[in-house]
């Protein structure tokens, strides 16, 4: 099953730092073909610059999605799975809270 | 479709007038919600506390308990008498080395109805997509659990983009 472009735009907002269809796509190369150099994801970027790539990829990586390696006088990029995987803990964590809230609301009102 | 939205809806076996109060006087909100808080709810004013493990639960009490005496702070919106309350605040603001005072809230809100049985509760937070993802990782220590759509987006994602 390959994810439809509406669903990568969907699933978009949940990768804050990739609230972007330019950073949500180079994640996806990573995920797909990584790690790879910058020159290779400017290539599968469209009309972004060089410039533009490497400034997307500085946000991936301050926000630990993404991180590199120098070779040569560029860099590989690869992907931190970890990171992907905390992220979507978070967001399960964060909706367990509000289950042992309730809970304990219940308990409370229905005593 | 809402992907930075938490809802939760439960049936409380209880009058609607019990229910206003859990949710609206600090000191039982205090009790099921884990916070020991120092003053009343105005709509529009800031209210602080600390963090206290609940009494209820015990082993709930001792995942808490590393927080114990953390500050604890939300700004009330809005309170419209046995139908609705809502505030805004940092979730999981539990490190005291990090000023979370420059970073989005979340909304968190309460409505109430009166439904066969019993009071229908909906508890909404929204504005999750706002907050730096750095943080949401650090967040994590504590909790496990589903978040099950959100995740399903995102495990969807993942295995359309593996091969």
């Amino acid at each position: 099953m390959s994810a439809t472009e509406g669903e990568l735009l969907a699933a978009a907002p949940a990768f804050a730092a990739l609230g972007d269809a330019v950073r949500l796509g180079i994640v996806a190369r990573l995920c797909r073909d990584g790690p790879l150099p910058t020159i290779a994801l400017k290539q599968g970027a469209g009309s972004v610059t060089r410039q533009g790539v490497t400034k997307h990829l500085r946000v991936l990586e301050e926000a630990g999605l993404v991180t590199s390696d120098r070779v040569g006088r560029d860099r590989q990029w690869r992907l931190r799975e970890q990171r992907l995987a905390d992220m979507r803990a978070y967001l399960e964590s964060m909706s367990a809270e509000w289950d042992r809230r309730v809970e304990r609301l219940r308990r409370l009102v229905e005593e | 479709m809402d992907t930075d939205k938490i809802e939760k809806r439960i049936v409380l076996k209880a009058s609607l007038e019990r229910v206003w109060r859990a949710v609206s006087e600090p000191a039982q909100f205090g009790a099921w919600f884990g916070a020991a808080i120092d003053g009343p709810f105005v709509a529009g004013q800031e209210v602080v506390g600390r963090i206290a493990p609940t009494k209820a639960d015990p082993e709930v009490a001792k995942l808490q308990e590393p927080y114990a005496g953390a500050p604890w702070r939300i700004r009330v919106e809005r309170i419209e008498p046995m139908r609705l309350f809502s505030f805004r605040w940092h979730p999981f603001a539990i490190d005291p080395a990090y000023d979370y005072s420059q970073e989005p809230m979340t909304l968190v809100t309460f409505t109430l109805a009166e439904v066969e049985g019993g009071v229908l509760l909906t508890i909404t937070e929204t504005g999750f997509d706002r907050l730096p993802l750095a943080r949401r990782a650090k967040a994590l220590e504590s909790n496990t659990g589903g978040w099950e759509h959100q995740t399903k987006l995102i495990e969807k994602y993942l295995a359309g983009t593996a091969r």
